[in-house]
């Protein structure tokens, strides 16, 4: 597995963390909990986006692995 | 046959005003609950069997008995000397961790008495015990010392994630509307769920949702396993793999930037990690 696939996995796991936490805000009926879960999510959200610029890199180093 | 009338009717009757008077009647608490419950009692046993009597004498004496204590426990919510005079006050019987013989003897409480309530509440040394009332209900209240209480989430010093009411949304196989609605579920989503869990709904006995949306089931064939809900901890997992993960590609990339972007990624990890642990364990 290239560094490339493993980074595309990691970019796969927070965006799952991300949906997860948005439900769990979505669930919880206690305002703080959902307030916590609202914000660790914002955050998922920023590193997917992170992560993705650095897919994008990567991919311009290395056409051959490019796509998912 | 008479007689069934008569019963069914002050059945009626009492409990129509005990409903009026309220649960705290129920609880009995001050020496005037105590009273009124007695009496009531025995009027309405009195009425529904002794033929003989004025039935119109029984009514109006169960009523005078349910509408005073109806009045006085409104007025005694008003006056707090009144509160003192009708329901009596607590009295101190332990306070600093030592015995006050006076109220002791006020209360005819003996020795032994007390401390067989003490053993009642789980106090089995006088040592530990910092203070102890007794309530006007007669029940013996008691507050250990500080070293000798259980534990709390506070003592340990552990960060807990609040929590709400349980709400019962299945009960018998029967989807709970109110409950559902009340914090905001709809069936489609219990439906669902249900079909996640692999149960269907006639096998539900009881099914409660905790504050964090969590479902936990309850069956009518025990024989059937239901796994318990995962999926918080597989969400924590994924964050502890995506930590490891960015640790490594720092580690692993040659470019100074990425690798400053790689650690970063895994500092903020580490603070999500540090913040939902609580609410997701």
């Amino acid at each position: 597995m290239t560094i490339s696939s493993q980074v595309k996995q990691t970019l796969a796991s927070l965006k799952n963390i991300e949906a997860s936490l948005t439900a769990f805000s979505n669930l919880s009926t206690h305002e703080k909990t959902k307030q916590v879960f609202q914000e660790n999510a914002q955050t998922a959200h920023h590193l997917v986006e992170t992560m993705k610029n650095r897919v994008k890199e990567l991919e311009m180093e290395e056409p051959q692995y490019k796509g998912l | 046959m008479h007689i069934v009338i008569r019963a069914l009717i002050a059945l009626i009757v009492l409990f129509v005003l005990m409903r009026i008077i309220g649960k705290k009647q129920l609880a009995q608490v001050t020496y005037f609950e105590y009273i009124v419950g007695i009496v009531v009692g025995d009027i309405a046993a009195f009425v529904s069997t002794d033929m003989e009597n004025n039935l119109a004498h029984g009514y109006t004496s169960l009523l005078v008995w349910t509408v005073v204590p109806f009045v006085v426990s409104y007025l005694t919510l008003k006056s707090k000397w009144l509160r003192d005079v009708i329901e009596g006050k607590t009295t101190v019987l332990i306070k600093n961790g030592k015995i006050m013989e006076d109220n002791l003897m006020k209360v005819h409480f003996s020795t032994d008495e007390l401390l067989a309530e003490l053993r009642l509440k789980d106090a089995f040394q006088l040592a530990d015990v910092e203070f102890a009332a007794l309530e006007t209900n007669g029940k013996l209240s008691v507050l250990l010392k500080k070293d000798a209480q259980p534990a709390t989430v506070k003592d340990l010093k552990v960060k807990a994630a609040p929590m709400r009411e349980s709400q019962a949304v299945i009960m018998d196989g029967v989807v709970m509307l109110e409950p559902l609605t009340t914090i905001g579920l709809n069936t489609q989503w219990l439906h669902e769920e249900l079909t996640k869990a692999g149960v269907s709904l006639e096998n539900v006995f009881l099914a409660q949702i905790d504050s964090n949306g969590q479902l936990y089931l309850d069956l009518y064939d025990d024989q059937v396993k239901v796994s318990p809900p995962v999926d918080k901890q597989l969400v924590l997992a994924s964050l502890k793999k995506c930590l490891a993960d960015t640790e490594l590609f720092a580690l692993a990339t040659n470019t100074p930037q990425a690798k400053q972007m790689y650690a970063e990624m895994a500092t903020e990890i580490q603070r999500m990690i540090k913040e939902l642990t609580p609410y997701l364990s």
